[in-house]
């Protein structure tokens, strides 16, 4: 029989080792999976994890999108994962993204047709409040009331949903679209569009924007007082008011970074690869991210690393669906599975397996 | 002496890296009450958890009456007629007296039934108890009358009792003994494990001692005195504190008219706790477990405020100041809980070092944390209190009780306070560290801090307090030169007996 025991210490080699454990089980399983399908198991998986990068056939679209989906990942998940590590649960960034989009894109489009490159940073900084400001209200009613913030902070991306669809088809609609749903494109107005910065690459300003997150949120978790009181917080919430720390502050910090940076993604989005606001621009970035965030330890490197991951799966997945005629449910199961593996190998983390007969512990 | 009840035979039970027991054997006869006796860490609970079909013994054999006995579960050890009473309850605060001992039977009798069987039971042995009433409002000394009023629902032939007395005045201690005499009488075998040597020596009729997982020694503890018997639970002669006279000086913290509405429902509100504490000076806070004792150190912790006015250090008012602002005034403090409140368990020494010290030891500048810094306040801490430890980078919950409370009250120690209140500072500490513990305590009120110490312990209080003052419900009684006290006045200091009659 197989037992589990608790390791003193948590073992720092299988910190590093279980990702990559994870995404071998994953190819394993994955693979099978595939050939349960009837498909050829290692192209699919050459095509998911290969040729989406390097056949000279399709790399020239797809290796872009890589930072293009990896981007708004990898910004919201940083500022989840500080929410994450204080046990502040924001599950609402798709929500808070949406919004940082609107709010961002309707102080654009109140300017327009101005031509100042001063209305992008204009629009960006609105933007990170409206995110911002949209977090608040879980945050303030927590504080104050003790409401559950995964509750909230969820319900409101179904307000934040809707808000987006009246304001698509109403107050921002663009007057000059033959009454088409959806805004001006704001990736073709000079003065407010984030443009591809290196051509071919994908980077864009907001691909610039999530590395700084991630390296300030490195420097915060690692270097700061601030951040030492976040992950005390989360591990040992006792300990954390007896060393000082107040709850409602950092409730409100966490909440508030989190919804910013969210807020940020959305407003990069519109201005970038998506253009515009129109009723679906947002994919569930904000969602994705929480997997992120998981899959990359709610370290900052490793949510980089996690993000970058993910985007090859999306666009490995879709080149694979294309490509072999894999069915777009296989390519979510894989993801799936992706996820449910590294949460699985991380008991390897805290825990030793031993085979052997099952004892009670003293 | 007639055939023994239980008989135990080179029992073996080994953990990776520690022999829990080696080679354990003793026997106890009917209506024997034997003690076990020995430091933490010295395997007595492996010991009777093997006997209570919680752990599996690896060799060796028991008999119970002539019966082999190898439980595999509790289950099979109560239908052999073993009962055990824990140290730590296993009740339902929510739900009344009848329902938490229905819980704990396997064929619970209706409830009108059962509650008058309770009645009639806890009567018998002076242990009354009303079915009806909701656990939560219990004292703890009326917990344990529930906890043992299940075990003789079940007519054991075998009770085990671990430390029964850590939560119980030396009044309701003495009618628990009343009882334990009088179902000894009856014919039951008790096995008593505890590490108060003078209870031992007034109740029990033999002794076994553990030391590393061996038996030791065995003795009447009627005819041994207690030092002989504490260094062999030890294996090496005690020395006591030193504690120079010495006259206390100016005030230093004063606490006025403290109350405090409980934190939690089963909470102990504080009721006008008043406290004046002296340079030099060590006040010990005795009680009884749920008095108060966790709120008075959050209190004065910072970790929950009180009305301006209330406590003041040094001619300021901290009353509504955090815990990081009233450790930069000087007043420190270490809570009782080890893991999870003065420490973080998953934290490495250097980040549970910096927890508290920070800001006194100069750690961080503008927020950046010196790590070098914090790494060397670690090493001094573990090399001035002598925790046992690979490095300053070993996770806290992968040290012994002793070695994490001796790194907790060496954190604090070393930051130099004004005022230092510890809660509980040798709880489940062995004697060794407990001795350098109480050490570094005294040595901190001799060099001109103030130290309050609230404890259970009160053999611990009187070695080193100055003034002795009870913890009751919340309410603190006035404070009286420890010098002048005995075990009795303290115990009706402590409340007294709770209402409790003795068995007749």
């Amino acid at each position: 029989m197989i037992s589990l025991e608790k390791r003193p210490t948590p073992s720092r080699a299988w910190t590093y080792a279980t990702p990559f454990l994870a995404v071998a089980l994953t190819v394993i399983a994955g693979g099978l999976m595939f050939a349960a399908l009837g498909k050829d198991p290692v192209a699919a998986i050459r095509t998911i994890f290969y040729d989406a990068l390097f056949d000279p056939q399709f790399a020239a679209y797809s290796r872009p999108q890589l930072l293009v989906k990896a981007g708004p990942l990898i910004l919201i998940a940083t500022g989840l994962a500080l929410g994450f590590r204080a046990g502040v649960w924001n599950i609402g960034a798709e929500g808070q993204y949406i919004i940082g989009a609107l709010t961002g894109a309707a102080v654009g489009l109140a300017l327009y047709p101005a031509d100042t490159r001063m209305i992008f940073p204009l629009m960006v900084i609105v933007g990170a409040l409206g995110g911002w400001a949209w977090a608040m209200i879980p945050a303030i009613l927590k504080t104050r009331f003790n409401t559950n913030e995964i509750l909230v902070s969820l319900l409101l991306v179904y307000v934040a949903e809707n808000l987006l669809a009246s304001m698509a088809v109403g107050r921002l609609r663009n007057p000059e679209g033959g009454g088409f749903p959806g805004s001006r494109n704001l990736s073709q107005w000079d003065s407010a569009a984030n443009p591809e910065l290196i051509a071919d690459t994908g980077m864009h300003w907001g691909v610039v924007a999530a590395f700084i997150a991630v390296i300030f949120a490195y420097i915060l978790l690692n270097r700061h007082l601030t951040g030492f009181h976040i992950r005390l917080a989360g591990q040992a919430p006792r300990a954390a008011r007896f060393a000082g720390v107040e709850p409602t502050r950092l409730v409100v910090l966490c909440l508030g970074i989190s919804g910013a940076l969210a807020g940020l993604a959305g407003i990069f989005e519109v201005t970038g690869p998506a253009g515009q606001i129109s009723i679906d621009f947002n994919v569930g970035y904000g969602f994705t991210a929480i997997i992120v965030a998981f899959l990359g330890r709610l370290h900052p490197i490793g949510i980089a690393l996690a993000g970058l991951l993910m985007a090859l799966t999306y666009i490995g997945g879709e080149l694979a669906s294309f490509m072999l005629g894999i069915p777009a449910a296989a390519i979510q199961a894989f993801q799936g599975m992706l996820l449910f593996f590294l949460l699985a190998v991380d008991v390897l983390t805290n825990y030793r397996v031993r085979l052997g007969r099952r004892e009670a512990s003293a | 002496m007639t055939a023994p009840l239980l008989s135990i035979q080179g029992l073996t039970k080994a953990y990776p890296g520690v022999v829990a027991n080696d080679d354990v054997s003793f026997e106890i006869g009917k209506g024997q009450i034997h003690a076990l006796l020995g430091e933490n860490g010295a395997g007595k609970s492996t010991l009777v958890k093997m006997i209570y079909g919680l752990v599996t013994p690896d060799s060796g054999r028991m008999e119970i009456a002539g019966q082999p006995h190898a439980p595999a579960t509790p289950l099979q050890a109560r239908d052999a007629g073993v009962a055990m009473v824990f140290q730590h309850f296993s009740l339902f605060d929510a739900l009344d007296v009848a329902e938490n001992i229905a819980l704990g039977m396997t064929d619970p009798p209706p409830m009108r039934d059962l509650a008058a069987r309770i009645r009639e039971v806890s009567h018998a042995y002076g242990l009354p108890l009303d079915p009806d009433r909701i656990v939560g409002d219990l004292s703890a000394g009326e917990r344990q009358r529930v906890e043992i009023v299940r075990c003789l629902l079940q007519d054991p032939r075998l009770l085990i009792m671990d430390e029964p007395t850590s939560v119980l005045t030396p009044q309701e201690v003495e009618i628990l003994f009343a009882t334990l005499r009088k179902l000894a009488a009856e014919g039951t075998a008790i096995l008593y494990i505890s590490h108060k040597l003078e209870e031992i020596r007034s109740l029990c009729d033999a002794a076994t001692i553990l030391r590393l997982g061996k038996v030791v020694g065995r003795c009447d503890p009627r005819e041994t005195s207690a030092r002989e018997l504490a260094e062999q639970m030890v294996g090496s002669t005690l020395s006591s504190p030193a504690r120079p006279e010495h006259t206390p000086g100016d005030t230093l913290l004063t606490v006025e008219n403290l109350s405090l509405p409980p934190a939690h429902a089963f909470g102990t509100p504080l009721r006008d706790i008043q406290i004046t504490l002296a340079r030099g000076e060590v006040l010990g806070i005795g009680g009884v477990a749920g008095n108060g004792q966790d709120e008075l150190l959050a209190a004065l912790s910072g970790e929950r405020l009180s009305p301006r006015g209330t406590v003041t250090l040094d001619g300021s008012d901290l009353s509504r100041a955090g815990p990081e602002a009233r450790r930069k005034a000087g007043l420190l403090s270490a809570p009782e809980e080890r893991l999870g409140h003065a420490a973080a368990p998953d934290m490495s020494l250097t980040e549970n070092a910096l927890l508290t010290g920070h800001g006194r030891k100069g750690l961080t500048g503008r927020g950046f944390i010196d790590w070098r810094g914090a790494a060397g306040f670690a090493r001094d801490i573990i090399a001035a209190f002598d925790v046992r430890t690979p490095g300053e980078g070993t996770a806290a919950r992968a040290l012994s009780g002793g070695n994490l409370q001796k790194f907790v009250i060496g954190r604090e120690v070393l930051q130099g306070p004004t005022v230092l209140v510890v809660n509980q500072p040798t709880w489940g500490v062995d004697a060794a560290a407990a001795a350098a513990i109480r050490q570094a305590l005294l040595d901190l009120a001799e060099a001109g801090a103030g130290v309050i110490v609230i404890s259970q312990d009160l053999d611990e209080l009187m070695e080193i307090s100055d003034r002795f003052a009870a913890l009751n419900e919340g309410r603190l009684s006035a404070p009286v030169p420890a010098a002048t006290l005995d075990v009795k006045r303290i115990g009706l200091m402590l409340g007294g007996a709770h209402d409790m009659e003795a068995a007749e």
